[in-house]
């Protein structure tokens, strides 16, 4: 049992090596978020073209949960038009609350391997962290 | 001394929670049974609002009030039990030093003191208090072990510091400072000494009168007793000079429709309905503690500490902060492992079934200082025993492979 990863591969993946931890040069938006009693701290980076996320990244610090969180919420949503990363954020939350149904997570793509986090109270704010930072964000609060 | 109180059974908690490894004693420690079952024949046999001894219940109540502040006033040898007071928590004992006594005394460009290694509790109520007043409020830095040098303390001391505020155990390091030499050097610049001793109280034997302090606080949660009862120990002359704290019941000695004039100490600056239970809780706390005498209780934490500490120091990528000797660390272990945030490394050993603590430990600017973003922590009291420890090792050397490392 201990030499299982702790959070399944997908997730240790993202953390040890995140694709999109990095400075965002091209970015139109910046928004940062933050969970004071974790510490949490992240800053999202976005290019947004359009009405499209052409590029974005995050910086910051904070725990295996909320970085690869990040780093697989970027995955999904560049590429994409803002109201898809709006939707996926909704199908995240609701996954996270323990009530997405398996077509739902499945649409997550990669976020649906953060479904367990349902299962652990405490951990919640960290895999949210991210999405809320993103919203925050498409709301002009940034 | 009773080394049959040194166990386990004797703490309900871990008879439903059999497996449990419980190493977060200095944010609360567990209580025995003795203590909870003292609280409980207070409700049992002694009920009633005390201090109005009107009728023979309340009598009781008065009395079992009065006998656990006794106890206290001999468990840190105060010279009256006018100078104990009861509160919630140290946190409250030290606000209410900051609100009666800071509101009276400190005026702008006064300064006050602070370690940076102070918990939350004995820095916001300094700050707050500075802000409003136009003081200063300076910090007192130490070494990476979590050192204060005598030679920095009385160089941070200027004419106008009127308040110096200290643990006497850091909540992060677990490192003892020198009270009595810091009360020493304090008073001789004509500068008041707050004493948190919320990390202590439970592990070494506090005379305040020996130390020389003027104010010292300590929560009786984390010394085996029930959540909701602290104290403050003050000077008597402090004390009958101090405005009251919180105003209403049981604190005054006549009321007009203009004024009011207050009790007598320690009653000024309890106001309100107090809390009995909690107090008899508290002196059996202190009972136990007597009978297993505090050279046992020492002995067996700094042989668990140190056989903790030693195979941390043997397992890779931990990194232990403050002083590297494990006879300074007083049953406090705060780490970091490379690699790894604190709140997964927490996230693990509960899996494991081992309760640890993870983030600032309430001590935000020392985790600035120390440039450590945050930190897991493993506390333990006289209650843990060699299988905490060796599940604990076992545990932290497989942290790093499960969160995906050198696989």
């Amino acid at each position: 049992m201990t030499d299982e990863s702790f959070y399944g591969e997908v997730l240790a993946d993202h953390n040890l090596h995140p694709l999109h931890k990095r400075e965002l040069e091209c970015a139109t938006h910046c928004c940062k978020g933050l969970n004071p009693t974790c510490g949490d701290n992240i800053e999202l980076h976005l290019n947004i073209q359009d009405g499209i996320v052409k590029d974005g990244s995050f910086t910051g610090i904070g725990c295996a949960v909320s970085q690869a969180s990040a780093d697989i919420m970027l995955e999904l949503i560049i590429g994409k038009p803002l109201e898809d990363a709006r939707h996926y954020a909704q199908l995240f939350r609701k996954m996270i609350g323990g009530e997405a149904t398996q077509d739902e997570i499945d649409e997550l793509e990669e976020a649906g391997a953060l479904h367990n986090v349902s299962k652990m109270p405490a951990r919640v704010k960290c895999a949210l962290l991210s999405w809320n930072t993103m919203e925050k964000l498409l709301d002009g609060d940034n | 001394m009773n080394n049959a109180l040194l166990g386990k059974e004797n703490f309900p908690v871990f008879e439903k929670y059999k497996d449990l490894v419980y190493l977060d004693s200095s944010a609360t420690q567990q209580k025995p049974r003795q203590v909870i079952e003292a609280a409980q024949r207070y409700y049992f046999e002694q009920n009633a609002n005390p201090l109005r001894g009107l009728y023979d219940l309340s009598v009781k109540a008065t009395q079992a009030y009065e006998d656990a502040r006794e106890s206290v006033r001999k468990f840190i040898g105060a010279k009256s039990t006018k100078e104990i007071i009861f509160t919630r928590n140290a946190t409250e004992s030290l606000n209410l030093i900051a609100f009666s006594w800071g509101q009276a005394n400190i005026t702008q460009g006064d300064e006050i003191l602070v370690c940076i290694s102070e918990h939350h509790s004995n820095l916001l109520p300094w700050q707050i208090l500075a802000k409003q007043k136009g003081a200063v409020l300076r910090f007192l830095e130490c070494d990476k072990s979590g050192k204060y040098t005598k030679d920095a303390l009385e160089k941070a001391l200027t004419k106008r510091t009127k308040l110096f505020a200290t643990a006497q155990i850091s909540n992060v390091f677990g490192r003892l400072n020198p009270i009595k030499e810091f009360a020493e050097i304090a008073h001789k610049n004509g500068t008041l000494i707050v004493c948190d001793a919320a990390q202590s109280a439970a592990h070494i034997p506090i005379d305040v009168q020996n130390l020389g302090v003027d104010f010292l606080a300590f929560s009786g949660h984390k010394m085996l007793a029930p959540m909701g009862i602290g104290v403050l120990y003050a000077r008597q002359e402090l004390l009958e000079n101090m405005p009251p704290f919180l105003s209403g019941g049981e604190m005054i000695e006549y009321v007009t429709r203009d004024g009011a004039t207050y009790a007598e100490l320690p009653h000024k600056f309890e106001a309100g309905t107090v809390n009995v239970g909690g107090a008899v809780g508290l002196a059996a706390a202190i009972d136990y503690i007597g009978e297993l005498g505090f050279e046992t209780i020492q002995n067996r934490e700094n042989e668990l500490t140190r056989l903790a500490f030693e195979e941390m120091k043997k397992t890779q990528h931990i990194n232990i902060i403050g002083a590297d000797d494990a006879g300074e660390h007083h049953g406090i272990l705060s780490f970091t492992i490379d690699g790894v945030h604190p709140h997964d490394i927490a996230a693990i050993f509960d899996a494991d079934g081992i309760a640890i603590r993870a983030g600032h430990h309430c001590a935000q600017p020392l985790h600035e200082y120390l440039q450590v973003p945050s930190s897991a922590r493993m506390s333990l009291a006289f209650y843990n025993d060699e299988k905490d420890i060796e599940r604990f090792i076992k545990t932290l050397g497989s942290i790093r492979r499960r969160m995906g490392y050198d696989r």
